[in-house]
């Protein structure tokens, strides 16, 4: 993927360029600076997790739990319920379903179920690991299911200054907001503001390129090969606009609408299994409320209904790559 | 405070307001969750009642993470934490009891033994039935008291503030008690009764708490016509509640996604998702 360019002088002063890991640890560290309650939670994070938190914070704010996902996640919702804005860290995105319980059946519903007397400002992160045999134990992106729960908001921010403005507005916000990061994006490095106070509203969606032939709606990890396709596509005069939703839930129908109403037709390349994924209800969401928009059918580009292979040769094309992403944009030229 | 399924007393018992209780039970729009929870989570939040779980054990890590918050900021906050013989084969018990142990947490583990999950009995699901026993694995005390015996609980729980308050952390205290009506109203167990009618009949009789503590009161020295005033005053407090319920209207269809976030969504997308099947226009 292609770091944000700009020339602008002026950039020097106003932004610094790091990693999407690095940019991450910011918005952590200037967020546990500006407020006393925000506390990290999970398994070995004084140990190995973040060694500039720890040096900075020391292990009052920053707590390495037991090896129990259900009860720390809940022991993190109780908290925020009563005083305290944690940062969960589940660390593998497949360590999530331990923990799956206390995010659906508490902090989802607790607001609700007690007519808004409780607000739990909590920050669940989520990472996901592709292409490094994992195999299927942890290798899982389990947005999806998250997606069909009432009261939860989650995030997955592709580039640096995303990932640090949408981090800090998840810190901030007074409801459960899950993170779910693509590992393979850790070291893209960008242009990151340095503004403590930039934030980077969720819901909204961000147009990573502009085009005029067909939009390509890249969820998370997909952007990396998306971007590569685009380039390809681009010498062959073919002219992509790649939407990058970061926010899954609430999605940003209206951003991949006003670019379907322009190009007409749409592919969604995401690295979820195929059934019941992102994909699938932003294609619903445009075939309900945008198909007369559509000059052909939505393309949808995923992980086959199959488990995450050990194997490499098994693994290398269990993703959409930017082949997959070419051939896809081309069919419905 | 952290309930069960089965928390309609703790509510009252904390001081929480009786006819938004009732109205709640009713599904009322003046209901303590605005009609959102209903009879098995009752919450109060203006006394301390976080929230009360359906499912079971799944208080257990949240009243644990109270007692975290509580420590953290320096508070005098004691969380007391409501759940029942079955919840304790959670592995929520286990891990979160766990951590409160090792951080020194101020939470009490207060477990109302009622002899029975559902229909199954603590015979038939515990691979050793002394629950207080347990306390011993997680370095806290554990006690076992006579749940039916109000000064009994009274002082265990103070002992366990106490001791909470000093940094001395969490407390398991096993309260034996008994479930006078079924699981829930309308419950028919086909084949063999899971409990004799005997067994239910002898603890209404002999075991009621509030029959027993009206004794201890008359026996010393209380009048029975100061006794008879006070229950006098509950029923008619009750009365009231009922009708305050009855009397209040149901919160309108169009509140349905009232209280899903903290503050109002902004983002166009969340008001349509929340039309549900109604986004096609119909």
């Amino acid at each position: 993927m292609e770091p944000d360019v700009r020339s602008d002088a002026a950039m020097a002063h106003t932004h610094v360029r790091m990693s999407y890991l690095d940019a991450l640890v910011q918005a952590q560290l200037e967020e546990m600076d500006r407020d006393q309650r925000v506390v990290l939670l999970g398994e070995d994070v004084a140990a190995h997790g973040v060694t500039r938190l720890i040096e900075r914070f020391g292990k009052s704010r920053i707590w390495s739990t037991p090896i129990s996902e259900g009860s720390f996640t809940g022991l993190g919702i109780g908290a925020a319920i009563n005083g305290l804005r944690p940062i969960v860290d589940l660390a593998g995105a497949s360590f999530v379903y331990l923990a799956s319980d206390q995010i659906i059946n508490q902090a989802s519903k607790l607001q609700y179920m007690t007519g808004g007397q409780i607000d739990i400002p909590i920050v669940f992160r989520c990472c996901m690991y592709c292409l490094g045999s994992e195999a299927a134990q942890h290798a899982d992106r389990p947005y999806p299911l998250f997606m069909n729960v009432p009261g939860l908001k989650i995030i997955s921010p592709t580039s640096a200054a995303d990932i640090k403005g949408l981090m800090k507005s998840a810190i901030r916000d007074g409801d459960p907001v899950l993170v779910f990061e693509d590992t393979r994006l850790w070291p893209v490095v960008g242009d990151v503001p340095v503004d403590p106070n930039h934030l980077i509203p969720i819901g909204q969606a961000d147009v990573k390129r502009e085009g005029r032939d067909v939009t390509v709606v890249a969820i998370a990890g997909a952007i990396l090969p998306t971007m590569e396709a685009v380039d390809a596509l681009g010498k062959e005069s073919i002219s992509v606009e790649v939407i990058d939703p970061r926010t899954l839930k609430p999605l940003d129908d209206r951003t991949i609408m006003t670019s379907v109403a322009k190009t007409g037709r749409l592919v969604i390349v995401e690295n979820a299994h195929r059934v019941c994924n992102v994909g699938s209800e932003i294609a619903a969401v445009i075939a309900e409320q945008a198909f007369h928009f559509l000059k052909r059918p939505i393309l949808r580009l995923s992980a086959p209904d199959i488990h995450v292979p050990f194997s490499p040769s098994l693994e290398k094309d269990f993703y959409p790559t930017k082949d997959h992403i070419v051939a896809a944009v081309r069919r419905l030229i | 405070m952290t309930g069960t399924h089965r928390s309609h007393g703790h509510p009252i018992g904390k001081g929480a307001r009786l006819d938004a209780l009732m109205a709640e039970l009713m599904g009322k729009v003046s209901g303590i969750c605005k009609g959102r929870g209903g009879s098995m989570h009752l919450a109060d939040q203006s006394v301390g009642i976080i929230s009360e779980s359906g499912i079971v054990g799944g208080g257990i890590p949240l009243a644990t993470g109270c007692a975290f918050s509580a420590k953290l900021r320096g508070s005098d906050q004691v969380s007391l934490c409501f759940f029942g013989d079955g919840a304790v084969n959670q592995g929520t018990f286990h891990e979160s009891l766990n951590m409160a142990s090792l951080w020194k947490l101020p939470v009490i583990y207060l477990c109302e033994n009622n002899g029975y999950a559902m229909i199954t009995s603590v015979a038939e699901s515990h691979g050793q039935p002394d629950i207080a026993i347990r306390a011993t694995g997680y370095g806290m005390p554990g006690a076992t008291v006579d749940g039916q015996d109000v000064r009994a609980v009274f002082e265990a729980a103070a002992q366990a503030v106490t001791r909470a308050r000093a940094g001395g952390g969490p407390t398991l205290i096993v309260a034996n008690t008994y479930r006078f009506d079924e699981h829930n109203v309308g419950l028919i167990t086909p084949g063999p009764p899971y409990r004799s009618a005997d067994e239910v009949e002898a603890f209404i009789r002999d075991r009621d708490p509030i029959r027993l503590y009206r004794a201890v009161l008359l026996g010393e020295g209380a009048s029975e016509r100061s006794l008879s005033a006070m229950e006098e005053e509950v029923r008619e407090a009750v009365k009231q509640a009922v009708e305050f319920g009855l009397q209040s209207p149901m919160p309108h269809p169009k509140t349905l996604p009232h209280f899903i976030f903290s503050s109002p969504p902004s983002n166009d997308g969340v008001s349509d998702t929340h039309k549900g099947i109604c986004s096609n226009g119909a």
